[in-house]
């Protein structure tokens, strides 16, 4: 105990790892049940239906696949890089994470005031980059040291992709920062609230239209998703700069492109969408309710569903989790609770709309040819970028003086 | 915003690098939207750039004092270089015109490097600082690294460009360590700000360490032993206009750099340069003349040549008096007359493709076109230190700095390296003039166009070059007292 | 020994090491990895002295672009393992000497620390202490305004090299 009383910044940090690591390794598990589910219907199928009750367990039952499939080496791979790359990918893409305010304050954990962020940087944007911008070595490392001509190529195609967007991507992003006037999430967040005309709220979305979009789209290019998914093009490349990984080091690149795009869509959230901040009035105290109002829907839903349309053990299962949820839902009313979970409650509803978007975009628009892709990305959106930055920062400087 | 008065005159101070760098970034935009055939009009662009920045110098003199908190300073010694290097840059561009539509390398960004190159030499020649000296430095060394290899499909280009880059990124790497030394030694990049440190601490080791390895990265750019092992190849292997940019205005805006390094912010320790600068001037003269002496071809020869004249120079470095800094300023301008002039003769004879380059071709050329032949020996005879030419003036004045300094044995060794010179500058003129031109010898005797070779007719450009760098030779050496009260008034306002 | 002490022995351990796998290594793309680390290690080190910007700074522009560019390079000559030759005598005799002589002179002025250092304390700018972004950026665009615009300028004749050497003929 006196350990804990002495390193008190070092336990709580554990402590906060831990609880994000479960969160985000539970939800890149369920975003790909999502992406699957959603790209299903858009193309009028089911997607994954038999393991468990609307294929929940199909997470459940990839991730053992994965860890027990045979763990293939090619030869005269360059082994040392080999384990690297997928290591790398990994880490990179969870500790980017680490950056993220979910909520607005602090929370009090083993009687210490701490924010809701893993690390609460004043240079956060900067240090968000500096982490993603490492990024590209998985892949280029993975296409290389497999000693194979198609990761080679996928990898020299992503690496190449990837250095390309993410100019426009940065580029895009100057613009929210001369706006906030600071490198500080909290800052670019608060710098986000009030509204105009008394109910538009004041984000960055409305007056960066051009940087949002351009933003996005370098997103989808930098993560390495459809449509600009070239570095996995099944009919050229076989599967790009991981066709020689097999079991769990094909399963780290797969949760390293997952968890980037949840980054992404952290960061897009913070930067153009105002963070944690409602987009209601706060007048309204019924919107205080709207979390629990959610989770008592969702779980009477799940309840519903569970006893009338499905069979054998399902029918017990849905109902159990929707008494959890509607409990859970409760809880968020206590008075103590309600406050704090505002914030984390707006952030992740803008985060999953923005990963719908992520797999509606797959689901609909098709693949751009390699020529095409640079062109867009050099010709296009690099100018479009810079174009946007010269003009903000034109405003903001009129706006100032 | 409105512009302030100190604003207004900090620009004023650096305007012939604004109006270059304006005209250098104008003729990349320009460039993709002028058609092919009227290239030769962004040659003349560039020279008028190049003519408004020499304007620009009567603002620049109204203007004195250190601009940008004293990371440049403006001062008669900045304003006799900017002279030298601008002259130099827009006779180049002059003499480039007709050679690049002869290669077919007409192209916009050729003078636009040539611009940003003199913009950087302005800085050097401006410096108050280090590190605005080691980017002045970079850009004036990175441009011409592009402009030695821009004829791309001839190998020898390409071999002079990856050779002088590969020694030239060294060479600058040197440097930096040095102002990495020198500023863990004084606590300062400034100039006068290194000297106050080292008059109140004296020598230090890590001072003196830096010092040298700013010896090694600069004794590279003004091409001095033993650094100069590179400049043969890299000077015979850029295309010619290129070569007379390298052998001229790069080396006396690295020498201006010099001269502040080791007279402002070293002075007080010139007892411990003093040696070195002498060892490499004896060295620099001796490579130099005696492997000219051996050459068979023109242009490397005159790489030769540039390296031994170097050493000249050097000799009146190491006077470290006024009147060897003023006699340093002295000969860099009688230098860069005749290097541009013997250069520019070297593209006129060597032709499309540069194929007559070698001693043979020259035979006869006073038959063939005497004009360029006179030009050519006035040039070569101002190199040999005759009297009545700027060359001669240069040494007069080098070694007269040099025994008032008692360095009696430096002066001596100079002094009989200008005689070992005598043999390959004049063995040049006596082939122009007294040797038929060898018809039938060679693989190639039976094809009739190698038996009559003429050089081309003379283009109305080269003329224009020709003309400008012997008549400055001819004043130089003539009516040396204007130019050298000048030099003697900007030595004085160094210290 | 408290924990910034820690780290930064961790660190500079990791760079010195970094840089001597730089040497060693025989196959490219290792050499690259090992640069990659000493960067990352020197972000760190600059972070232990308070400088955040210059540290994210560092791994964007060196870990993130420039060395991306070696390795897509190294992958893309498909270079293989390097040949030694036999180490010249200038390198033996002169080379190891010289980086003996240079690494102890180094060492020495800094064991004697930054207060023997005359007129350290005169260039303001370099006051002890975290520095702030703004500072930075008001010492970048007022005080040494021209040498970072000559520093563009610098960028742009690179760009401007660049196109001029990899052009297609028309």
């Amino acid at each position: 105990m006196e350990f804990v009383s002495h390193h008190a910044i070092l336990v709580v940090s554990v402590v906060k790892i831990a609880v994000l690591l479960f969160i985000v390794l539970t939800a890149l598990a369920y975003l790909t049940w999502f992406e699957r589910k959603v790209v299903a219907h858009i193309q009028s199928r089911l997607g994954p239906v038999f393991t468990g009750p609307h294929g929940l367990l199909q997470p459940l039952a990839d991730g053992l696949k994965f860890m027990f499939k045979e763990d293939v080496t090619p030869p005269g791979a360059d082994r040392f890089v080999y384990v690297l790359a997928p290591l790398l990918s990994f880490s990179l893409a969870i500790t980017a994470l680490a950056l993220i305010p979910f909520g607005p304050g602090t929370i009090s954990i083993l009687g210490q005031q701490k924010p809701l962020a893993i690390a609460h940087v004043s240079l956060g944007l900067l240090f968000l980059f500096a982490i993603t911008s490492i990024g590209v070595y998985g892949v280029a490392l993975a296409g290389w040291s497999s000693n194979s001509k198609y990761p080679l190529l996928g990898g020299l195609r992503s690496s190449a992709q990837m250095i390309s967007y993410e100019v426009s991507l940065t580029l895009s992003v100057v613009g929210v920062l001369l706006m906030a006037g600071s490198f500080d999430f909290d800052s670019i967040i608060q710098s986000q609230s009030g509204r105009w005309l008394g109910f538009i709220p004041r984000w960055n979305l409305i007056p960066q239209i051009v940087g949002f979009l351009c933003y996005f789209t370098a997103a989808l290019a930098e993560t390495n998703r459809a449509p600009f998914d070239l570095p996995e093009a099944e009919s050229e490349l076989v599967a790009g700069f991981h066709t020689e990984y097999s079991s769990f080091k094909f399963a780290m690149f797969f949760m390293a492109e997952y968890a980037n795009m949840i980054t992404v869509s952290c960061l897009a959230t913070v930067l153009f969408l105002g963070g944690w901040l409602s987009p209601l009035s706060s007048s309204w105290h019924w919107a205080w309710y709207l979390p629990s109002l959610l989770l008592i829907l969702g779980g009477l839903a799940t309840i519903v569903d569970g006893i009338w349309k499905m069979r054998g053990l399902a029918r017990v299962i849905l109902p159990f989790m929707g008494v959890v949820l509607i409990a859970v839902g409760l809880l968020c009313t206590r008075p103590g609770v309600i406050g704090v979970v505002q914030g984390p409650f707006w952030f992740l509803l803008k985060v999953f709309f923005l990963l719908f978007f992520y797999v509606w975009a797959r689901g609909t628009l098709p693949r751009l040819r390699y020529d095409q892709l640079m062109d867009f990305g050099w010709k296009l959106l690099l100018p479009v970028a810079l174009a946007n930055l010269v003009i903000t920062s034109l405003v903001v400087l009129l706006v100032n003086r | 915003m409105p512009l302030r008065a100190d604003m207004m005159a900090d620009l004023c101070r650096i305007a012939p690098e604004l109006i270059l760098c304006v005209f250098g970034i104008l003729l990349v935009a320009l460039e993709p939207f002028v058609p092919s055939s009227s290239k030769r009009a962004l040659g003349w662009l560039a020279f008028s750039g190049s003519l408004v920045a020499i304007a620009s110098l009567w603002i620049v003199a109204r203007h004195p004092g250190p601009a940008y908190g004293g990371l440049i300073q403006v001062d008669n010694f900045s304003l006799f270089f900017h002279g030298i290097i601008l002259g130099s840059v827009a006779v180049v561009i002059l003499g480039s015109i007709n050679y690049l539509c002869e290669e077919r390398l007409q192209r916009g960004e050729y003078y636009a490097l040539v611009l940003f190159a003199a913009a950087g030499m302005g800085v050097l020649a401006g410096a108050g600082e280090l590190i605005t000296s080691f980017l002045g430095l970079e850009m004036s060394s990175i441009s011409t690294y592009i402009l030695a290899a821009f004829r791309r499909d001839a190998r020898k280009s390409n071999e002079s460009a990856l050779k002088y880059f590969i020694l030239g990124s060294f060479a600058t790497a040197f440097f930096l360590y040095g102002i990495a030394m020198t500023y863990g030694a004084t606590g300062t990049t400034r100039f006068t700000g290194i000297a106050q440190a080292l008059s109140i601490s004296g020598p230090t080791l890590l001072a003196v360490l830096g010092l040298g390895m700013m010896l090694v990265g600069l004794g590279f750019k003004v091409v001095i032993a033993p650094f100069q092992i590179y400049a043969p190849d890299v000077y015979e292997g850029a295309p010619t206009p290129v070569t007379a940019l390298l052998a001229s205005a790069p080396k006396v805006a690295a020498f201006a750099l010099m001269l502040r390094i080791f007279y402002v912010a070293f002075g007080p320790v010139q007892h411990i340069w003093f040696w070195a600068i002498w060892i490499s001037a004896v060295l620099t003269m001796c490579a130099g003349n005696f492997a000219a002496l051996l050459q068979t071809n023109v242009k490397r020869m005159l790489a030769y040549s540039s390296i031994a004249h170097a050493g000249y120079i050097l000799v009146a470095f190491a006077a470290s008096t006024e009147l060897g800094i003023a006699a340093v300023l002295f000969y860099l301008a009688a230098y860069a007359l005749m290097k541009i002039g013997a250069f520019t003769v070297i593209t006129h004879v060597g032709g499309r493709g540069e194929r007559h380059l070698e001693l043979s071709d020259y035979a006869g050329l006073a038959k063939k076109q005497p004009a360029i032949a006179a030009c050519f020996t006035l040039f070569l005879l101002s190199l040999l230190g005759l009297p009545a030419t700027g060359g001669f003036m240069g040494k007069f004045y080098a070694f007269q700095a040099g025994l008032d300094s008692r360095i009696i044995w430096l002066v001596v060794i100079a002094a009989l390296n200008s005689i070992v010179g005598a043999y390959y500058y004049l063995r040049v003129i006596l082939t122009m003039y007294f040797r038929e031109p060898a018809g039938e010898s060679g693989p190639d005797a039976g094809l009739g166009s190698e038996i009559e070779w003429m050089p081309q007719p003379v283009a109305a450009s080269i003329w224009v070059v020709l003309i400008i760098a012997a008549l400055g030779t001819l004043y130089l050496g003539i009516f040396p007292s204007r130019v050298m009260e000048f030099a003697l008034r900007s030595a004085a306002s160094l210290r | 020994m408290t924990l910034p002490i820690l780290l930064f022995f961790v660190f500079a351990g990791i760079a010195v090491g970094g840089a001597l796998s730089l040497i060693f290594a025989r196959e490219p793309i290792h050499s690259a990895l090992a640069l990659i680390l000493v960067m990352v290690a020197l972000a760190v080190l600059y972070l232990l002295m308070g400088a955040g910007f210059i540290s994210a700074v560092q791994i964007i522009v060196y870990a993130g672009a420039i060395m991306v560019l070696f390795v897509f390079v190294i992958m893309l000559l498909n270079a293989g393992v390097e040949n030694r030759t036999q180490h010249s005598i200038m390198a033996r005799w002169l080379g190891i000497p010289l980086a003996v002589f240079l690494i102890g002179d180094l060492a020495y002025w800094m064991a004697r620390g930054a207060h023997a250092l005359p007129l350290a304390e005169r260039s303001g700018s370099l006051a002890a202490g975290p520095v702030s972004t703004q500072d930075l950026s008001l010492h970048l665009f007022q005080s040494y305004l021209f040498p970072f615009e000559i520093t563009s300028i610098l960028i742009l004749i690179a760009v401007l090299g660049a196109v001029v050497l990899a052009r297609r003929e028309p």
